[in-house]
């Protein structure tokens, strides 16, 4: 057993063989407690990634470790065990009749015994703050709680790395900001590495390291305040900026200096503070 | 066209036990030409409001007026076939409503159900493609074998071949990323400049809403919660935390500025250089020092 | 929303015989149902319906609710009680009614065919509406369990079925929406020729077989990423259990087979 940590080394990836590059020598650690958000266009290959890293694809060129284990067709049960992923279509990945079935498909398929589920059932619910819907059918749950069933289902395998891709991008604002606000809790409380596949700049923006994907290369990564203060990269490939980080670039444009780039209202309020307090 | 809502209310499945009042003595009146967003949590009544739009339901109590047709819970509501092809529906993720073997087939399906000639169908197709930037190479695809994006261009292309004059909205940019959103959303505004329609747009979106709209509706239980201008709107932050409703960004970002910093500025529709100048200018204590 | 089509029109009235084990359920079912045709006396017959009759007062699903569900099979009952009463010629003549003869052994064997047949719709019923489909999923993949010796795909069956029922509602939601955009595209399902509504059919098939092509491959894949690998070495939350009450339906029914010789003829 190696550390706790995914590798990818300089993964190609194609659908076929006469096909273009999906992905193209592409190489990044995610290591044990980070939280990486993965962005970039549609088509930049986001997704693709997080289909490798569970085994659903394998690359054609380079290598994908997950814990120092080669992701391979022998050992792609035990790889899943350890990444979890939450896809977009809440409906989608809903397998059960009820809650509780739902939450219990993917330990059944571990081979879990069932006082162990039982537990397990009880403990990830209350996680996700669905403790109440046991034995809801999923037609009655709101998106949003269909895809904390998700998280909740994906939390009772235990596994070291959880995958949203594009989790969010279906549900409306509540919804949203009960899935945010219940990554942000089980992050907290549990050991494992969130890997987030979005488009929401607000996301982006809480996560302790970002990807940025372009046209299957990684285009640039580090911290969202290192990302966003080289923000001409970031337009250049036509992706978007967060509002606060916008309005701070005119703000140096109209001449008033800002110490580093904000990341959210209170830290450029902050800084316009000290700023009119010593003019 | 003049839409008016007179005291409306729906119920679905009456007298049963899961009898549910979507609509409860919704009255307001939208003036033709206008852009209104309609806003408000999923379940507030938002798309059963919008279903009275095309006589898609008909009100229980109350009545519906859009131009000169009128939808009455008691009238036989003859001339749905007219009304519906003068108000046009893009639903949440329109493209699923795709099936013919062609986008062009699938683009004239509209118009063909209402009897409009060949010859106009198609002028009315390739004016439809340009307007939601499809290449027309594209028209003897199959729709199936395009992207997501696409296949939502197409949809709305089907819409726009109706020639409607009332276009109603349901979450266009629903599931797109960030710069399709963008060009869907500057599409609809350019349309209903150039085409003088009337605009109903459902939206989560609060930045949407304020960018776009010239009216907005709040929906809150089945009942009309406020409308007004987006100015107007936005300025009663309290009132929207009540139903739980964001503000936009930029109007939010005014109103911290203002208490943490007790600058006095007020957001009247700046872009974010004119309100970063604005800003700069305060801070360097050009204003109200107290 | 309007759609409130109910599968198998489970009632959950939480009677002793709900919380009977399936598997018992649908055993004592189909051995009813064999010893039915063993009746051949008013008293035989008696003894039958009233073990229905109280299954179906134990079940406190209230009467009028059963017999509005077998409104459709009143007709076929019926039917057959005519049916033999014109047919059979045999034995004494019981009355004659506008010059045709009625006998004595047609009134019975009528009587006792519809008897027959009600007594077997209101057990049957019984299993649905005291049963939620996923646990006759769940008793139908435990009986047919042997059958795997000879390679029959029992869990396989057993998943494609609760995957049905969890589907079923989300597909009727989905037609419904994509009738609605139709319609809005002018299409009219309600008036015009046969023909014409046959045709009006293709945007709402076309569209609904696509998204559920496209749901069962986004499902297959999030199965798969969930660890899903076929039937082997998969634990099961479910659990079935012999209860006492089950232990009590066995005695009644054996009490009921052995009554059922006695008063026979």
């Amino acid at each position: 057993m190696g550390e706790r940590q995914v590798e990818f080394r300089n993964v190609s990836f194609r659908y076929q063989e006469d096909m273009p590059w999906v992905l193209k020598d592409v190489s990044f650690t995610i290591g044990p407690d980070e939280w990486v958000a993965i962005i970039g266009h549609n088509g930049s290959g986001k997704s693709t990634i997080a289909k490798l890293m569970n085994g659903l694809l394998f690359p054609q060129e380079g290598e994908i470790l997950v814990d120092g284990i080669r992701v391979n067709q022998e050992t792609v049960w035990d790889v899943r065990k350890q990444v979890g992923m939450v896809f977009q279509n809440p409906d989608n990945q809903f397998v059960g009749t009820t809650v509780r079935d739902d939450v219990a498909f993917g330990m059944e398929n571990h081979g879990m015994p069932r006082e162990l589920m039982v537990k397990r059932i009880e403990e990830s619910l209350s996680a996700v703050g669905m403790q109440e819907y046991k034995i809801h059918e999923p037609h009655r749950l709101s998106g949003g709680q269909k895809q904390r069933v998700a998280i909740a289902s994906i939390l009772a395998v235990s596994p070291e790395f959880i995958i949203l891709d594009e989790a969010t991008a279906m549900l409306d604002p509540k919804g949203r900001k009960e899935i945010m606000q219940t990554i942000h809790g089980v992050q907290k409380e549990r050991d494992l590495s969130l890997i987030t596949i979005t488009h929401d700049l607000h996301e982006v923006t809480q996560a302790s390291r970002v990807i940025v994907m372009n046209q299957g290369e990684v285009w640039m990564q580090g911290t969202p305040r290192e990302v966003f203060s080289r923000k001409e990269h970031v337009i250049e490939i036509g992706l978007d900026t967060p509002f606060i980080s916008k309005l701070a670039d005119h703000l140096k444009a109209e001449g008033v200096s800002l110490a580093r780039e904000p990341l959210n209202h209170q830290e450029l309020l902050e800084e316009l503070w000290t700023l009119r307090s010593t003019m | 066209m003049d839409i008016t809502f007179d005291h409306v209310s729906y119920v679905y499945q009456p007298n049963s036990p899961f009898e549910h009042r979507a609509l409860n003595d919704l009255s307001f009146s939208v003036k033709s030409g206008s852009f209104v967003a309609v806003i408000g949590h999923t379940g507030s009544g938002k798309s059963t409001l919008i279903q009275h739009l095309n006589g898609l339901l008909q009100p229980t109590e109350g009545k519906v007026q859009i131009g000169d047709y009128v939808l009455e819970a008691e009238g036989k509501n003859k001339r749905l076939r007219d009304l519906r092809e003068s108000v046009g529906v893009v639903f949440q993720y329109p493209e699923h409503q795709l099936f013919e073997e062609t986008v062009a087939k699938d683009i004239a399906f509209g118009p063909q159900n209402f009897g409009v000639e060949n010859k106009e169908i198609e002028k009315r197709t390739r004016e439809a493609v340009k307007a939601t930037g499809l290449p027309e190479d594209l028209l003897n695809r199959s729709p199936f074998d395009l992207s997501g994006g696409q296949m939502r261009r197409v949809a709305i292309s089907g819409v726009l071949a109706m020639n409607p004059k009332v276009l109603v909205l349901d979450e266009p940019t629903a599931g797109l990323d960030p710069s399709g959103q963008k060009e869907i959303m500057s599409m609809f505004s350019r349309l209903h400049r150039e085409k003088g329609l009337t605009t109903i747009l459902v939206t989560h979106s609060m930045e949407d809403a304020l960018a776009y709209a010239d009216h907005i509706i709040i929906m809150n239980h089945g009942e009309l919660y406020s409308e007004g201008t987006p100015l107007e709107i936005f300025q009663q932050q309290k009132a929207l935390e009540d139903v739980q409703l964001d503000i936009p960004e930029v109007i939010a970002f005014i109103s911290e500025v203002r208490k943490r910093l007790n600058i006095d500025l007020e957001y009247k529709g700046q872009t974010i250089a004119e309100l970063a100048k604005e800003l700069a200018h305060k801070v360097r204590g050009g204003g109200d020092h107290e | 929303m309007s759609s409130s089509l109910i599968i198998g029109q489970y009632i959950p009235t939480d009677s002793v015989v709900h919380r009977l084990d399936p598997r018992s359920k649908i055993a004592i079912i189909f051995f009813y149902v064999v010893i039915v045709f063993f009746a051949n006396s008013v008293m035989s017959y008696g003894v039958l319906a009233l073990f229905a009759v109280g299954s179906a007062i134990l079940s406190k699903v209230p009467l009028s609710y059963i017999m509005k569900g077998l409104k459709p099979v009143w007709f076929l009952i019926i039917f057959t009680f005519f049916l033999h009463i014109f047919v059979t010629r045999d034995g004494a003549v019981a009355f004659s009614i506008f010059g045709w003869d009625v006998y004595w052994e047609g009134l019975i064997q009528g009587g006792a065919i519809s008897l027959r047949f009600f007594l077997l719709i209101l057990v049957t019923s019984l299993l649905t509406l005291t049963t939620t489909p996923i646990e006759i999923t769940d008793a139908i993949e435990e009986l047919l369990g042997p059958l795997k010796k000879v390679k029959f795909p029992v869990h396989e069956l057993a998943l494609m079925m609760s995957i049905s029922l969890r589907f079923i509602p989300t597909l009727m939601q989905e037609t419904e929406k994509i009738s609605k955009a139709q319609a809005s595209r002018g299409v009219d399902l309600r008036t015009g020729s046969f023909k014409d509504r046959m045709k009006a059919v293709v945007p709402l098939l076309v569209p609904l077989f696509v998204s559920a092509f496209k749901r069962a491959e986004e499902l297959a894949m999030a199965m798969e990423a969930r660890g899903y690998q076929g039937g082997e070495g998969r634990t099961k939350l479910r659990e079935l259990s012999i209860g006492k009450s089950d232990v009590m339906l066995y005695i009644v029914f054996v009490l009921l087979i052995i009554a059922l010789f006695l008063t026979r003829s």
